[in-house]
């Protein structure tokens, strides 16, 4: 027969246990959007709505449908991001004859250094701001930067985790430029 | 004399809205803020994240609030129109952050139960409605003969 004292123990620790699991299992990684591109897939994009950088508007990604968007995901203190930003730039005004932008979030950054940032680099291409990191959960970023390609019917076509290059933004973009949604 | 008079004076009066502003403004430090708000990108407190690029930019954005004689609240408020209500370290009352408040309560439970129960125990035992002690007096002729043998048999 077991004492109360020792059932009690047992009783707080196996609950102690149980949160301590779920806990894990509730913040584990996931990468599904990682995994249905490995597979060939175009997976929907999560839809969101931010407002834009340094105004009162807000906008949804869905307002670019129909458009090849190059969504990248950065702060003003990323040095990455900074070493990107002329490339994303120079892409943007290519991209946008041939019916494409690219639309930057900048995630949990100070206002006034990320509008610093934007006069510095001389970007152009639409600005949303994600205070506290919500839009950039949905589309599983870890770190900046991070680009994710969407197609003219607002799927997943492709992913960089880290700084994107010529390279990747030749192979990945003007194919979904081509085709018509 | 004159001339240390003068000197004085001067000091004083370039001195003054230094004094002044200092009155007027209760300033805070980066220090006293630090371990009560996030690094959001780094998921720790502000204080333990020294080297984050995110952080020394944040330790900025403060250090202009507090030049600007904001108090503590205000700064914290001016945080959280940056980076969300996640920057402070306080957890959400929610989902599994929940358990910060609901861990130490249902352990401090535990452990008031449990204290309770021994001191129960304990008085039950110890205290004035135990049965008194059997004297030697009380004893029966055949307990008492068994005890002096054992007794002898010690010796």
């Amino acid at each position: 027969m077991m004492r109360p004292l020792s059932a009690l123990a047992v009783v707080v620790v196996a609950g102690l246990v149980l949160l301590l699991g779920y806990g894990v299992l509730s913040n584990g990684p996931t990468s599904s959007i990682t995994r249905a591109l490995a597979a060939g897939e175009r997976p929907a994009a999560p839809a969101f709505e931010l407002p834009r950088l340094g105004g009162e508007a807000t906008a949804r990604l869905a307002d670019w449908r129909g458009k090849v968007v190059v969504l990248n995901f950065w702060a003003s203190w990323c040095g990455p991001c900074r070493e990107e930003s002329p490339m994303l730039e120079r892409w943007h005004r290519r991209m946008r004859r041939a019916g494409g932008t690219v639309l930057g979030v900048d995630v949990q950054d100070v206002t006034a250094d990320a509008r610093r940032f934007i006069r510095e680099h001389r970007l152009s291409y639409p600005m949303l701001r994600d205070r506290d990191g919500e839009s950039a959960a949905l589309f599983e970023v870890l770190g900046y930067p991070e680009t994710l390609v969407i197609d003219r019917e607002g799927r997943i076509a492709a992913a960089r985790r880290g700084p994107v290059d010529e390279e990747f933004m030749t192979r990945e973009i003007e194919p979904l430029l081509e085709e018509r949604g | 004399m004159r001339r240390s008079l003068v000197a004085l004076v001067a000091l004083a009066v370039l001195a003054a809205p230094s004094v002044v502003a200092a009155a007027r403004c209760q300033q805070t430090t980066i220090v006293d803020l630090e371990d009560e708000v996030m690094c959001p990108v780094c998921a720790m407190p502000l204080g333990l994240a020294r080297e984050a690029p995110q952080a020394r930019r944040e330790r900025a954005f403060i250090a202009g609030l507090i030049e600007s004689c904001r108090s503590k609240d205000e700064i914290k408020d001016a945080l959280v129109a940056e980076f969300g209500p996640a920057v402070l370290a306080e957890p959400a009352v929610g989902g599994f952050s929940a358990s910060a408040y609901v861990v130490p309560l249902v352990t401090g439970a535990g452990i008031l139960g449990g204290v309770a129960l021994a001191f129960a125990r304990w008085r039950r035992r110890t205290g004035p409605g135990r049965p008194p002690e059997r004297s030697v007096a009380a004893l029966g002729d055949a307990e008492r003969r068994a005890l002096e043998a054992e007794l002898d048999r010690m010796r």
